[in-house]
C-alpha cells in the first residue's frame, strides 16, 4: 500500500495575550492508502489542533502554522493557495466534528446540507445531488431516508445526526476521512452503532481514516496502528496490537493503567499519572513528561527525546524505555 | 450475612418524580409529564456503593436529586435513618442533609467564582453550626489536606485550579459535614482519564476512611463496575435490573444490560476482536410518550406480545438478582 497522506515536522501556535501557546511541536507521521491511524491523547495534547492543521482550518490569526510539510498527493497542504486547499477539503479528504449538535446548521434541510458538496465538487445538478443524498442517507442506515432528506437537524436525535455528518463526510468518496471524536458525545449503545457503521463504510469504501480520541477502548477495537500524542509531540508510535501488548512510553502505561476495565474480575487499585499536563505556553525544557514521569532521570529534564525505534514498527520518545521495559518485567515476575 | 453491614441506610419505595409541561403564557395548563423517574425500589446498604448507570436522559440524574430532595418527588417515599425525606419540611429537611451530600458533574460550574475555596469548603460549616471563626478555617484547611490539596490554597479562587483539583474542592465540600452518604453524580465525566483515576481512588480510599455510603450515577459501565459493590441499570425512567457487581457483568439477564456490556469498549484489541456485538437498532424514545408495556420492548432483541401490554414486574430472580423483564 502506498502512503496517502504524509505530515513531517509539523509545528502549530496560537499567538494570544498571554503567550504563544505551542499546541503542535513537530509532528511527523503518515498514513497509508485505505489504514485506519488512530490519534490518542487527553485534552489539549494536541491532536485536534494537528488534523485542523492538515484541513487548513486552523483559524489565522491567532493561529499559525509555523513549519512543516503535509503531503498529499504529490501536493504540499501547508502552501497551496486557498482555492486549491478548497478543492481538496470535503472532496478529497473529509472531516466528521465531535458534537453532531452544533456542527450541522440549524436553518437548512438536511437535502440541502449534503447537496452543497456534492453540487461544488463532483458538479451535480439539484435532482442528482437530491438523488444521491437519499443514497448516501440510506448507505448510513437513516430509515426511510426518502420521507427524512427534507427535515431539520432538530428533528434527528444525536447519533442520526453523527450518521448525516458522516454521510456528509463520505459524499465526495474522499481518500482520506478525519474523525474528531465523532462518538464522544454519544451514548455508548449508539457509540457502538456509529463504530459499526465507520469499519462496514470502510470496508465497502477502502478509504484511510484517522480517527482523533482520548478513549482507548474505543480505538482498540477501529484501528491499524495508533500514535500517542502528549503537549503537542507524538510519543509513542505502534499497530494497534502492538501498542496494547507491549507498551515502552511511561505515558502511555499510566493512561492504560489508569482506566478501569469492564472485564477485571477483581477490583485492582488504579495507578493514576500524578501531576497535571505541562502550560503549552511556558513549556518545560527537557521531556514534556518528565515532571509527572515515575521513570524520570536528569537527562529527562534537560533534553527532550525524538522518536526513536523501541520493537519492530514501534518507535517511540523517552529515553529510559529500555530501563522501563526492564523494571516492569521484574515487577510481572 | 445478617451483619450490620447488611441494614439499608436508605430504602428508596415506589419513587417517581414528572416534571409537567405546560402550554400557555400567562394561562399555564399542564399538557404533559416528562416522566423522568417512573416507579423505583431499592435500597442502599450501610457502606456499599451503589452503582447507578444508564443512558443520557434515562433519568438517573433525577433519581439521585430526588432522593436527596433538590426535587421534591411527585409520589414515593425515601427512608433515611428512619424517617421519610420525602415528607419532611424546612428546618427539619434542613436538619437531615447534613447526613446526606452530593458531588455534581461539572467542577466548572458547581463552584462559585467569587467565594475563595475557604469560603466555599466552610460554609456548610457554618449553615449548620459545626464551626466559626478559626477553628472554621483549621477544619477547611485539614479538609483540604485530606482530599490531597495544599492547605494554602483557602484563599484562592475556583478558576485558579485545574479541573481535577476542582473536583477535590467539590468533594471537600462534601465530607465538610460529615455527611454518611453521598451521592456523586458523574464525578469524573468532565475530567481528563489519567486525571479520572486519581478522583476515583481518592472516593474509594475516603469511603474506607471515613465509611462512607455512596450512590455513584455514571453512564461508564466500566468505571461503575469498577468503583460499584452493586450495579442498578436504568432505562427511560425505571431500573431494569440491579444486582452485585460480578454478577452483573457474568450473569446479565436482562436484553438491555446485555447490549449496553457488549457496546462498552474494551482497551485490549485481541479481546475486541473475539466479542459479539449486540447493536440496539433506533433511539431511546422520548420519556414524554413512553412505550407502552415494557419500556424497551421497541428496541429489544427478544420482543414478545406480552411486552407490549404488560409492564414487567421487578423480581428477585435468585440471590438477590433483581431483574424486569417478560423474557427471563
Amino acid at each position: 500500500m502506498g502512503t496517502l497522506l504524509e505530515v513531517k515536522d509539523l509545528r502549530t501556535e496560537f499567538h494570544t495575550q498571554d503567550g504563544i501557546v505551542h499546541a503542535v511541536n513537530g509532528v511527523s507521521f503518515h498514513v497509508d492508502e485505505g489504514e485506519t491511524l488512530g490519534l490518542v491523547g487527553e485534552s489539549g495534547c494536541g491532536k485536534s489542533v494537528s488534523m485542523l492543521s492538515v484541513m487548513r482550518l486552523i483559524p489565522m490569526p491567532p493561529g499559525k502554522i509555523a513549519s512543516g510539510s503535509v503531503l498529499f498527493q504529490g501536493r504540499d497542504l501547508v502552501k497551496v493557495d486557498d482555492e486549491e486547499i478548497r478543492s481538496v477539503r470535503g472532496n478529497k479528504i473529509a472531516m466528521v466534528f465531535q458534537d453532531p449538535m452544533t456542527s450541522l446548521n440549524p436553518v437548512l434541510t438536511i437535502n440541502t446540507q449534503i447537496s452543497e458538496a456534492l453540487e461544488l465538487h463532483l458538479g451535480m445538478t439539484k435532482e442528482q445531488a437530491r438523488k444521491r443524498a437519499v443514497e448516501l442517507l440510506k448507505m448510513v442506515g437513516i430509515p426511510e431516508a426518502e420521507g427524512r432528506i427534507d427535515d431539520y437537524p432538530h428533528q434527528f436525535s444525536g447519533g442520526m445526526r453523527q450518521r448525516v455528518m458522516i454521510a456528509m463526510a463520505l459524499s465526495c468518496s474522499p481518500q482520506l476521512l478525519i474523525a474528531d471524536e465523532p462518538t464522544t458525545a454519544l451514548d455508548v449503545t449508539i457509540q457502538a452503532q456509529i463504530t459499526d457503521i465507520v469499519k462496514r463504510l470502510k470496508r465497502e469504501l477502502g478509504m484511510a481514516i484517522i480517527w482523533i480520541t482520548h478513549d482507548l477502548g474505543v480505538i482498540a477495537g477501529l484501528a491499524d496502528r495508533i500514535n500517542v500524542m502528549y503537549a503537542g509531540f507524538v510519543i509513542e508510535s505502534a499497530s494497534n496490537k502492538e501498542l496494547f501488548a507491549n507498551p515502552l512510553h511511561p505515558y502511555t502505561l499510566g493512561l492504560l493503567g489508569s482506566i478501569p476495565r469492564l472485564d477485571e474480575a477483581h477490583k485492582a487499585k488504579l495507578t493514576p499519572i500524578e501531576g497535571l499536563p505541562p502550560d503549552l505556553i511556558e513549556m518545560p525544557k527537557g521531556c514534556p513528561f518528565h515532571d509527572r514521569c515515575a521513570y524520570r532521570t536528569d537527562k529527562c529534564a534537560n533534553e527532550n527525546p525524538a522518536l526513536e525505534l523501541g520493537a519492530v514498527r514501534h518507535q517511540v520518545a523517552c529515553w529510559n524505555w529500555q530501563d522501563v521495559q526492564k523494571l516492569r518485567a521484574t515487577i510481572k515476575r | 450475612m445478617a451483619n450490620p453491614q447488611d441494614t439499608a441506610l436508605i430504602e428508596v419505595r415506589g419513587l417517581k418524580k414528572y416534571f409537567p409541561i405546560t402550554q400557555g403564557i400567562i394561562f399555564q395548563r399542564k399538557v404533559a409529564d416528562v416522566k423522568a423517574v417512573d416507579g423505583l425500589n431499592f435500597a442502599i446498604k450501610k457502606g456499599e456503593t451503589l452503582g447507578l448507570v444508564g443512558e443520557s436522559g434515562c433519568g438517573k440524574s433525577t433519581t439521585g436529586r430526588a432522593i436527596l430532595q433538590l426535587y421534591r418527588p411527585t409520589a414515593g417515599e425515601v427512608i433515611f435513618q428512619g424517617k421519610d425525606l420525602v415528607k419532611l419540611q424546612g428546618e427539619e429537611l434542613r436538619k437531615m442533609r447534613r447526613n446526606m451530600q452530593m458531588i455534581f458533574q461539572d467542577p466548572y460550574a458547581s463552584l462559585n467564582p467569587r467565594m475563595t475555596v475557604g469560603d466555599i469548603i466552610g460554609e456548610p460549616l457554618e449553615v449548620h453550626n459545626i464551626a466559626k471563626g478559626k477553628e472554621k478555617k483549621e477544619r477547611v484547611q485539614e479538609l483540604l489536606k485530606i482530599v490531597g490539596l495544599n492547605p494554602y490554597f483557602v484563599n484562592r479562587y475556583p478558576h485558579e485550579f485545574s479541573g481535577g483539583q476542582r473536583q477535590r474542592i467539590g468533594v471537600a465540600r462534601a465530607l465538610a459535614v460529615q455527611p454518611d452518604f453521598i451521592v456523586c453524580d458523574e464525578p469524573i465525566s468532565a475530567l481528563d482519564v489519567s486525571i479520572q483515576a486519581q478522583i476515583i481512588n481518592l472516593l474509594e480510599e475516603l469511603q474506607t476512611k471515613f465509611n462512607l455510603t455512596y450512590l455513584f450515577i455514571a453512564h461508564d459501565l466500566s468505571v461503575v463496575r469498577h468503583i460499584s459493590d452493586r450495579i442498578a441499570v436504568m432505562y427511560l425512567g425505571k431500573i431494569v435490573e440491579l444486582t452485585d457487581r460480578n454478577a452483573l457483568y457474568n450473569n446479565p439477564l436482562h436484553p438491555y444490560t446485555k447490549a449496553l456490556l457488549s457496546a462498552v469498549p474494551i482497551p485490549d484489541p485481541v479481546v475486541e476482536e473475539k466479542r459479539e456485538r449486540i447493536i440496539l437498532v433506533g433511539d431511546v424514545p422520548s420519556p414524554v410518550r413512553p412505550p407502552s408495556g415494557c419500556h424497551f420492548h421497541t428496541r429489544c432483541p427478544l420482543v414478545m406480545d406480552k411486552c407490549k401490554k404488560d409492564d414487567p414486574e421487578f423480581r428477585n430472580a435468585g440471590a438477590e438478582h433483581w431483574v424486569a423483564c417478560h423474557a427471563v
